[in-house]
């Protein structure tokens, strides 16, 4: 299709800053999100910073933290980088941001299904995301991000504001996951059959079907709790007859789906960039896009492993450890079928190829160390350890961020029509894939020596680790900052980007770059699958 | 980026290619939506049963302080509105507007009808010192099973959250009532109708098994 001859594109096209306040282009829409999620994730990585600079060294005298105050402010910071790292950067992250953008190209759609809606989800997002980061300057949320009670019932902290805002959150989570539904049912163009939608489009299809169908369960849970705690109804109140464990069993049920909301995406942007970069036919099509769908189902029936040790019963418990084990299945049919694409593949060590298979690396420590998790015996060992920690950081750090960097820089040229400079990008992925090794992997061992997570201090034996472990949070940072100044670099100085440098077959670079506002000069008419390579 | 234009006398945006693809994509839309309300209230009924295995003398207990008579009519009520509301759609699907306002006239009617007897229920309650939980007065309704604020948690969000929903049907049933008397619906176009229809008749049907599970369970 070639360069649009007017030189319009969607960046252009509407001047002036306020009319990306109004936009109803799903593009502009993801760079709504982009800035916004960039933004969260800057906070809550000083969080991060935070914590870590706190367990450089053990506490001289008890109750006075290095650089917190006491424990109390060790517990809100805690809070606040979980909270804000799930629903405000995971969980929008890639579905929000690159979901938005490039589900309706790769479809050869002109927009989502639900414009005005997607724009309203955004303004929901932003006014849950507000409200949480006003309990910050009320009284601030010691209760960690999963709210449990019964202790999030007693504490002082602002929780019910903290829970309305996630309810919020989640509504604009329901509301992008039931736009991309109907978007993939209704918006293919024509001779875009289910299967020849790229398997991107299959993962964020998975995850709109966890957001719709599970997200609901977290609102009356989260609903029921702001009840409890505001007229003591006595749901969760042992006292009154309720049940504190039924807490948590509705808060896994969303938020163990929500784990599969947060890497399913992911997923889908490794298999973009695998056979992009290796130009090779991906491997396994099929078994990709059912392995997402077959994940998504199974992750329904897995919450009770997060409540091994929460008083549920043994029959219960082998169950849940059983069918936590099957998640491993879709999610190895996945990983094989990605080394298989690579096999003889043409592979091109850019830097979102670097991202894929730094992906690989990481999501496999995480994966398997979720399956041994699963196994009740050792998780009565492992639960509320670092063991736990450093799993799932190497599956939502290790596998999404590592993601939604690869991401980024695969999609620059066409999201802003520049060239980024590929040594920077490099060098952002030595150190963030390094400097994650160095943070998480010491926290396996420290897991299994026995240190409990979520505690402001420990015994001087674990020190050492700790302090690796701290260095290595200030590799990432670096990381990211290169990443930041070789994007924004590219934004001000880069040439400009072909319409399809890395010569994909998918429809999104069939466009100019950046597209223009309809996307497509003509509607594409689609004769075969997305990654006819060779 | 969404620019609408005309096709067969219907404003279609242009992410559509016809009238027909518009319409059954928000349809689609709509249901989702409606899957999503199910499933919120699917967590209430959850905890229902597990308490209700729990405590079943609770739950007897606690709905003989419930007037089924007023149960009954609002029942009655919500059911009736049903059907004025499928009426509605089904005029302004053959294009006789005033009918179909007068229908949607009356469905709020009922939906506001529905209100005032919970609002009757509720203040009788309050009175009676009959709170929910830890609010429950003891003193004042000396209850025979220990953990009867539990029974009323359970009454008050489950009535209270679809009430709020009843509120929120009356207003979008306003909206497209309006709507309908700008003549803005014909035969060709009703989606907005069908749609906060469909959320209407969702509603009734959540009140049908809420009132046998509150009011006639002992």
């Amino acid at each position: 299709m070639g360069q649009h001859s007017s030189g319009k594109n969607y960046i252009n096209e509407e001047p002036g800053l306020l009319s990306w306040f109004g936009t109803l282009d799903h593009k502009r829409i993801a760079l709504l999100y982009f800035v916004t999620v960039m933004f969260f994730f800057l906070i809550g990585g000083i969080m991060a910073l935070l914590l870590r600079l706190e367990l450089f060294a053990p506490n001289v005298t008890q109750n006075v933290g290095q650089i917190l105050k006491n424990g109390d402010v060790y517990n809100q910071v805690l809070t606040y980088h979980g909270a804000m790292m799930v629903f405000m950067v995971i969980i929008p992250g890639i579905p929000a941001i690159l979901g938005n953008f490039f589900l309706p190209l790769q479809l050869g759609a002109k927009d989502v299904a639900f414009p005005r809606l997607n724009l309203l989800s955004w303004y929901v997002f932003m006014t849950g995301a507000a409200l949480a980061i006003c309990t910050f300057f009320s009284t601030k949320v010691d209760t960690g991000w999963t709210f449990y009670t019964p202790y999030s019932i007693r504490t002082n902290g602002a929780v019910v504001m903290m829970v309305l805002a996630a309810f919020i959150m989640g509504m604009s989570s329901i509301l992008t996951g039931l736009n991309f539904i109907v978007t993939v049912h209704k918006l293919r163009a024509p001779g875009m059959t289910m299967f020849r939608i790229p398997l991107f489009v299959w993962a964020i299809y998975s995850t709109a079907i966890l957001q719709v169908l599970a997200t609901p369960v977290l609102a009356i849970t989260l609903l029921l709790l702001a009840m409890e705690r505001v007229f003591g109804i006595g749901i969760f109140d042992p006292k009154l007859g309720g049940d504190p464990v039924l807490f948590q069993h509705f808060f896994w049920f969303y938020s163990h789906p929500a784990v599969y909301i947060m890497i399913l995406p992911a997923m889908g942007v490794i298999s973009e960039i695998i056979t992009t970069h290796a130009k090779k036919t991906i491997f396994g099509y099929t078994a990709i896009a059912f392995s997402s769908i077959g994940i998504a189902l199974v992750s329904f029936f897995v919450w009770g492993h997060h409540m091994f040790v929460s008083g549920q019963s043994e029959l219960a418990g082998i169950v849940f450890s059983f069918i936590t084990m099957l998640v491993g299945v879709p999610t190895a049919i996945k990983m094989f079928n990605w080394l298989a694409t690579l096999y003889k593949g043409s592979i091109q060590f850019t830097a979102p190829m670097l991202y894929a298979l730094g992906f690989l690396f990481l999501f496999a420590i995480g994966g398997v160390t979720g399956i041994i998790l699963a196994v009740t015996a050792v998780d009565v060992h492992f639960h509320d350890t670092y063991f736990v920690v450093a799993h799932f950081h190497y599956v939502m750090v290790g596998g999404t961020l590592m993601a939604i960097m690869g991401g980024f820089f695969h999609w620059f040229p066409k999201m802003f029509g520049k060239v980024y400079n590929e040594l920077g990008a490099q060098l952002s992925w030595v150190f963030i894939f390094v400097g994650f090794n160095v943070t998480f992997f010491p926290q396996f061992i420290l897991g299994a020596k026995g240190m409990p997570r979520r505690y402001f201090d420990y015994i001087p034996e674990y020190e050492q680790l700790n302090k690796i472990s701290t260095i290595g949070s200030w590799l990432i940072t670096i990381g990211f900052l290169i990443g930041l100044y070789t994007m924004i670099q590219a934004l001000r100085k880069g040439a400009k980007a072909a319409d399809n440098p890395w010569g994909s077959k998918t429809l999104e670079w069939q466009t100019s770059s950046p597209p223009i506002m309809h996307n497509f000069d003509h509607e594409p008419t689609v004769t075969a699958g997305p990654y006819e390579y060779k | 980026m969404s620019t609408n234009r005309l096709v067969d006398g219907v404003n279609v945006a242009s992410h559509y290619r016809d009238a027909t693809h518009q319409y059954d994509s928000n349809k689609e839309g709509i249901w989702l939506f409606m899957t999503t309300e199910i499933l919120m209230f699917g967590g209430l009924f959850v905890g229902y049963i597990i308490f209700h295995t729990l405590y079943p003398e609770m739950f007897a207990e606690g709905a003989t302080y419930l007037n089924w008579k007023l149960g009954f009519i609002n029942t009655l009520v919500l059911i009736f509105s049903s059907l004025t509301m499928a009426l509605g759609i089904y005029y302004c699907q053959v294009n006789q507007r005033n009918k179909a306002t007068l229908a949607l006239a009356v469905t709020i009617l009922c939906g506001a009808i529905f209100m005032v007897i919970k609002y009757f229920e509720y203040t009788h309650k309050f009175h009676l010192g009959i709170f929910p939980g830890e609010k429950l007065n003891l003193e004042m309704v000396k209850p025979e099973h220990a953990n009867l604020g539990l029974y009323f948690g359970f009454y008050y969000c489950m009535s209270g959250l679809h009430g709020l929903h009843v509120l929120i049907g009356m207003g979008l049933i306003t909206w497209v009532m309006i709507k309908n008397i700008k003549g803005e619906f014909n035969s060709k176009y009703f989606t907005p109708v069908e749609g906060v229809g469909i959320f209407w008749h969702i509603i009734d049907l959540i009140w049908i098994f809420l009132f046998p599970l509150l009011y006639l369970v002992g």
